[in-house]
C-alpha cells in the first residue's frame, strides 16, 4: 500500500495563538499602552529601529547635557580659533568657546524644535485634514482652500519673512514659524484618506450603531490613520529640524542661544573653514542630517502601525 | 510528452514574522496539449498559489519548496531571470484575477501591446508601429473587441471589456498554455457568460492549454472538460466535467454540488458544508476534510488518501477511492 | 407568540415612485438615472427581493431605504417616518427600526475593533445598557449567530475571522437593537459558496422568529429564491418585472430576468456543451 505523505509542514505544537478572553469592550487601550506598542512595532522593522536608535541617542545627549559636556557652552574662556586638542575635543569657536559643549547643549534645541513644531503641524494637519475629510460641501472647499494656499506659498521665503518680523526672536518663535509653514502637506494628505474612510462599510456601520461625529472621526477613523499621521509627524519633524538650522543659520533666530544652527552662524561669520576650523562646519552639519535622516528611518517602520496584520507576534 | 509535468509541488508562505503555511501540499500536475481543465476549490484552498507556481509567478513571501515543474520537457523551477523570460516566450501565460486592473491607468491599450511586443521580440519579429497596431488589432478581434480600443485608456472601457484586452495581451505570444486566475470573479454576473464563452471559443480555435481557477464550481463545469478540486493545499477529486455531475464522488465535491441548485425548480434546497477548512499552518494527519466528512472511519484519521482511479478519474478518498487501488495510479512521486 | 405581537407592530415600508439623478455638474455626460419612478410596499414580516445586475440601481435603492442617501423625488414610509426627509439627529432613531447588512465582510468592520466592541456599541447607544449589561447581550448575540462559543469569538480581530465569520458579526451587530427590518445588500456574493446556505439559514430563521422585515437585495436568483417570498427585478433603475418569488422564476416575463437567470450556474444539470476530455 502506497502512502503518499502530506508535505513536511513543522510540527508546530497547539493551535493558533491563543487569543486573550478580555474583558476589555474595545481595543483600543490606554493612552500609555498604546505607546508602548506602537514603539515596539516600530522596533520590529530594522531600519526604523537605526531610527530610533538615533533619535534614543540624541534625546539621552539633550537630557544628560550638562553631564556630558566638560564645560559650560558660552563661557567664553577658552584660547579663540584653536584646533580639537585634548580640552576641547571640537576646538573653539572664534570667541573662545567649547564647541563640544555647544554641540552637546545644542541638540536640545534642535530636538525640540523638531519635535514640537513637528507635532504642532501635525496637529493642526490632522484637525484640518479630518474635518474636511470627513465632511463633504462647503466646509471642505474653504478648507481645501486654505490648504491650497498655504502649499502654494513657498515655506522657506515665508519662514524668512515672518522670523524677521516677529518681535521677540525666542526658540518658540522659530517653533511657531516653522509649524505655521509645513501643515499643509499633512492635512492635504490626511484630507484625502479620511475622505476615502468615510466610505467605508464600518464607517457606514457605525453610523447605523447609532455612533456620534465625534466618536466616529476620533474612534473609527482616526485609528485607520494612524499610519499616515504618523507618517505625516516624522515628516514634519524632519523638516522642522532642517527649517530651524536655516533659520538660525541666517541669522534670524536668536544668536544667544546655543544651537547647532548658529554654531554654522558662527562659524560662517568667522570664515571657519578658510582658518582650517573644518569641525565647526561638519560637526554641527553633520548632526542635523543625521537627526534629520533618523526621523526619516523611524517612517520606514510607520506603516505597520495601522495595520493589525503585520503587527502579529 | 506531456505540455505540463508538476511533480511533488510544496509552495509555502514564509512571512518575516508569524508561522509558515503550506498553503500547495505535494501535488501532482499533468496536462496535455489543448486540454482545458478547470482547478476549483475555496478561499484558501492553494489553487491561486498553484497557478502561479505553475507560471514561475510566485513573489515572496511565496516559495517553491520542493518539486519540480516541467513545460515541454524543459524543467522550469530552477529557472530564473533570462533563461526564464525566453522559456515564457516560448508558450506560457497567466492572465491575472481582475486582469482588468492590471492594465496601467495612464497608457492606452495599443502601448501595453507594444510593451509587450518590445520586451519579447523574437529576432527580427519586432512589431513597431504599423505593424504593432496590425497586430493588436488582430489581437483584440480574437476577443471580439473592435480595432479602435487600441486608442482607448482602460478607464474609458467597462470592466468586461477590460477583461477581454487581458486575455488579448495574454494571446499576444501566441502561448500555449494560459491560467485564468478568476477571470470572472470581478465582472458583473451577466457578462460572466460571455467572457466564459469567449475563452471557451478561444480555447477551441487556438488550442492552447488552458487552466481556469475558480472558486465557482458550477462556471467551470460549463467551460472546461477536466475539473481538478482543490482542498487544504491537495487536489482531492481529478475528474473529466461531465462525470461531475454524475455518479459518486469525493465528499468534498459533493458537498460542494449541494451548494448550487436549479432556482427554477419546484422544491428547491441548499447546502453549506459546516465546518473550517484546516489550519494550513500545522501539520495534518490523515485526511485534511476528515473533521467535516460524513463519510469518515477510522483509517481516515490516521492516514492521508492519496489519489486513487474512480470511474474515468482520480479522487483522494480512503471510503470512495480505497488506496489498495494507488498501486495502480501513476504518480512516479509517490513516497 | 411573541412573533405575532411584534409583527403587528412592524409598519410595512412603502416606496412609492422614488427616483434618484446623480448630475453631473458642468459636465458633458448626462445626468446618471440610478432609480427611475420605483414603487413597492414590503408588508410587515416580509422578505422581498430586489434582483438585477451591477447598474440596476438596487444599491442605490438600499441606500435610500437605509437613509444614506435622499431620493430625488417620490417618497419613502416606514409608518409615520417620512425616511426621504428625515434629518441628522432623527437618522439615530431610525436606526434603531432599521439596519442594513453589507456586502463586503472585509469592510464592514472596523480592523481595530474587536468583535466584542463592534456589537456592544450598539447596545450601549441605542439600548443605553451598562457595559456589563452591553457586553453580555453581545454574546448572547453571538450564539444567536452561531459563533459560541462566543467568549472565544468576541476578542478576536476580524482578520482573524473567515468571511462567514465576520458576516455572521455583522448580522449579530445588525439585530443587537433589535430592528424591525433589516436591508441585506448581497450579504453572500463574497462568500464561499459552502458557507452561503449557512448565513442565509441564519438570516431567514432570524426573520421568521422575530417577525422582521427583510428587503434582500442580490444579483443571484438561487438566494433570492431561497430567501425572498416576492421579488422585483430591476434593469437600470426601472422595475421589469415583480411578482411571488417562485412564480417569477418558474415563468419569467422579462428578457432580462431569462438572462439573470441563464447566468445562475447550475452544475448539476445536465451539460451536453462539455466536450469529452480532449488530448491533441
Amino acid at each position: 500500500m502506497t502512502i503518499v505523505t502530506s508535505a513536511p509542514p513543522p510540527q508546530v505544537p497547539g493551535a493558533e495563538a491563543q487569543v486573550p478572553l478580555g474583558p476589555t469592550s474595545d481595543a483600543i487601550p490606554g493612552p500609555l499602552r498604546f505607546v508602548g506598542r506602537a514603539l515596539r512595532t516600530l522596533w520590529s522593522n530594522g531600519k526604523a529601529r537605526v531610527g530610533l536608535v538615533i533619535i534614543a541617542l540624541n534625546i539621552l545627549v539633550a537630557v544628560f547635557a550638562p553631564l556630558i559636556a566638560r564645560h559650560s557652552p558660552t563661557a567664553t574662556d577658552f584660547a579663540p580659533y584653536s584646533s580639537p586638542s585634548a580640552t576641547n575635543w571640537f576646538g573653539t569657536t572664534g570667541n573662545g568657546q567649547d564647541v563640544f559643549s555647544q554641540m552637546v547643549y545644542g541638540a536640545r534645541i534642535s530636538l525640540l524644535v523638531g519635535l514640537g513644531a513637528g507635532a504642532l503641524a501635525t496637529l493642526v494637519a490632522v484637525a484640518i485634514g479630518l474635518v474636511a475629510g470627513y465632511r463633504p460641501g462647503p466646509i471642505d472647499e474653504v478648507l481645501s482652500f486654505i490648504t491650497n494656499l498655504a502649499l502654494v506659498i513657498p515655506a522657506l521665503p515665508l519662514m524668512i519673512i515672518l522670523a524677521a518680523y516677529l518681535q521677540g526672536r525666542s526658540v518658540w518663535t522659530i517653533v511657531l514659524v516653522v509649524a505655521f509653514t509645513s501643515w499643509a502637506t499633512g492635512a492635504r494628505v490626511i484630507r484625502s484618506q479620511a475622505s476615502t474612510l468615510r466610505n467605508r462599510d464600518y464607517v457606514t456601520s457605525a453610523v447605523f450603531s447609532g455612533e456620534r461625529l465625534f466618536r466616529i472621526v476620533f474612534r473609527e477613523i482616526l485609528p485607520n490613520m494612524t499610519s499616515l499621521v504618523a507618517a505625516s509627524f516624522f515628516a514634519a519633524a524632519t523638516a522642522a529640524i532642517m527649517a530651524e538650522a536655516s533659520l538660525e543659520f541666517l541669522g534670524l533666530g536668536n544668536p544667544s542661544t546655543v544651537s547647532w544652527g548658529t554654531i554654522l552662524y558662527f562659524a560662517e561669520q568667522q570664515n571657519a573653514l578658510l582658518s582650517g576650523q573644518w569641525v565647526l562646519v561638519f560637526a554641527p552639519g553633520l548632526a542635523i542630517a543625521l537627526l534629520a535622516v533618523s526621523f526619516t528611518l523611524v517612517n520606514f517602520g510607520v506603516d505597520a502601525l495601522s495595520n493589525p496584520r503585520l503587527r502579529e507576534k | 510528452m506531456a505540455l505540463l509535468e508538476a511533480r511533488g509541488v510544496n509552495v509555502a508562505y514564509t512571512p518575516a514574522r508569524g508561522v509558515r503555511i503550506w498553503s500547495v501540499r505535494d501535488v501532482d500536475v499533468t496536462l496535455e496539449q489543448g486540454e482545458f481543465v478547470g482547478l476549483v476549490g475555496e478561499s484558501g484552498c492553494g489553487k491561486t498559489t498553484l497557478g502561479f507556481a505553475l507560471t514561475r509567478m510566485l513573489r515572496p513571501p511565496a516559495h517553491l519548496e520542493s518539486g519540480t515543474i516541467s513545460f515541454d520537457g524543459v524543467d522550469i523551477s530552477t529557472l530564473d531571470g533570462e533563461e526564464l523570460r525566453r522559456q515564457r516566450r516560448n508558450g506560457f501565460a497567466l492572465v491575472l484575477q481582475s486582469g482588468m486592473n492590471a492594465l496601467n491607468p495612464v497608457r492606452t491599450v495599443e502601448h501595453h501591446f507594444g510593451d509587450i511586443f518590445n520586451a519579447h521580440a523574437r529576432e527580427g519579429e519586432k512589431y513597431l508601429g504599423a505593424a504593432g497596431r496590425t497586430r493588436g488589432a488582430e489581437l483584440l478581434d480574437m476577443v471580439r473587441l473592435d480595432a479602435e480600443v487600441l486608442s482607448r485608456y482602460p478607464h474609458e472601457l467597462s470592466g468586461g471589456m477590460r477583461q477581454r484586452v487581458a486575455i488579448a495581451l495574454a494571446l499576444a505570444l501566441e502561448p500555449r498554455f494560459i491560467v485564468f486566475d478568476e477571470p470572472t470573479t470581478a465582472l458583473d454576473v451577466i457578462v460572466q457568460g460571455a467572457i466564459m464563452q469567449t475563452i471557451k471559443d478561444l480555447q477551441h480555435d487556438k488550442g492552447f492549454t488552458a487552466v481556469i481557477i475558480s472558486h465557482d464550481l458550477g462556471v467551470v463545469l460549463e467551460a472546461t472538460s477536466r475539473v481538478m478540486v482543490m482542498y487544504a493545499g491537495r487536489i482531492i477529486e481529478d475528474q473529466p466535467s461531465t462525470d461531475l455531475a454524475r455518479g459518486a464522488h469525493h465528499p468534498y465535491t459533493e458537498a460542494l454540488l449541494n451548494c448550487y441548485a436549479d432556482p427554477r425548480a419546484d422544491e428547491v434546497r441548499i447546502e453549506g458544508i459546516p465546518g473550517n477548512p484546516p489550519d494550513l499552518s500545522l501539520a495534518m494527519a490523515g485526511c485534511p476534510y476528515e473533521p467535516r466528512c460524513p463519510l469518515a472511519v477510522e483509517i481516515c484519521k490516521e492516514t492521508d488518501p492519496p489519489l486513487a482511479p474512480l470511474g474515468r478519474g482520480r479522487a483522494a478518498c480512503h471510503v470512495r477511492a480505497p488506496a489498495a487501488r494507488a498501486v495502480a495510479a501513476e504518480a512516479p512521486g509517490a513516497r | 407568540m411573541p412573533a405575532d405581537v411584534q409583527q403587528s407592530a412592524v409598519p410595512p415600508l412603502i416606496v412609492s415612485g422614488v427616483s434618484k439623478i446623480y448630475a453631473n455638474r458642468g459636465r458633458r455626460e448626462k445626468a446618471v438615472v440610478a432609480v427611475d419612478d420605483v414603487s413597492f410596499t414590503l408588508e410587515p414580516g416580509a422578505a422581498v427581493g430586489l434582483v438585477g445586475a451591477s447598474g440596476s440601481g438596487k444599491s442605490t435603492l438600499a441606500k435610500m431605504v437605509t437613509a444614506s442617501e435622499r431620493p430625488t423625488s417620490g417618497s419613502i414610509r416606514f409608518g409615520d417616518i417620512a425616511v426621504e426627509r428625515l434629518r441628522a439627529g432623527s437618522k439615530r432613531q431610525f436606526h434603531l427600526r432599521v439596519q442594513m447588512v453589507f456586502q463586503d465582510p472585509y469592510g464592514a468592520l472596523n480592523p481595530l475593533h474587536t468583535v466584542e466592541y463592534t456589537i456592544v456599541r450598539p447596545c450601549e447607544n441605542f439600548l443605553r445598557m451598562s457595559p456589563r449589561a452591553a457586553r453580555s447581550r453581545a454574546h448572547e448575540l453571538l450564539e444567536t449567530v452561531g459563533l459560541t462559543p462566543a467568549a472565544q469569538y468576541a476578542a478576536k480581530l476580524p482578520h482573524q475571522l473567515s468571511g462567514g465569520q465576520r458576516q455572521r458579526v455583522v448580522i449579530a451587530r445588525a439585530l443587537a437593537c433589535n430592528p424591525e427590518l433589516i436591508v441585506a445588500d448581497e450579504p453572500v456574493s463574497m462568500l464561499d459558496v459552502s458557507l452561503r446556505a449557512g448565513v442565509l439559514k441564519l438570516l431567514t430563521g432570524l426573520r421568521q422568529e422575530r417577525g422582521l422585515s427583510l428587503l434582500y437585495i442580490t444579483h443571484d436568483l438561487l438566494s433570492a429564491r431561497v430567501v425572498t417570498d416576492e421579488i422585483i427585478v430591476l434593469n437600470k433603475g426601472k422595475i421589469v418585472e415583480q411578482g411571488p418569488t417562485k412564480q417569477v422564476l418558474q415563468h419569467p416575463k422579462d428578457s432580462y430576468t431569462v438572462q439573470l437567470l441563464d447566468a445562475v450556474a447550475t452544475p448539476l444539470a445536465s451539460t451536453p456543451a462539455n466536450a469529452e476530455p480532449q488530448a491533441r
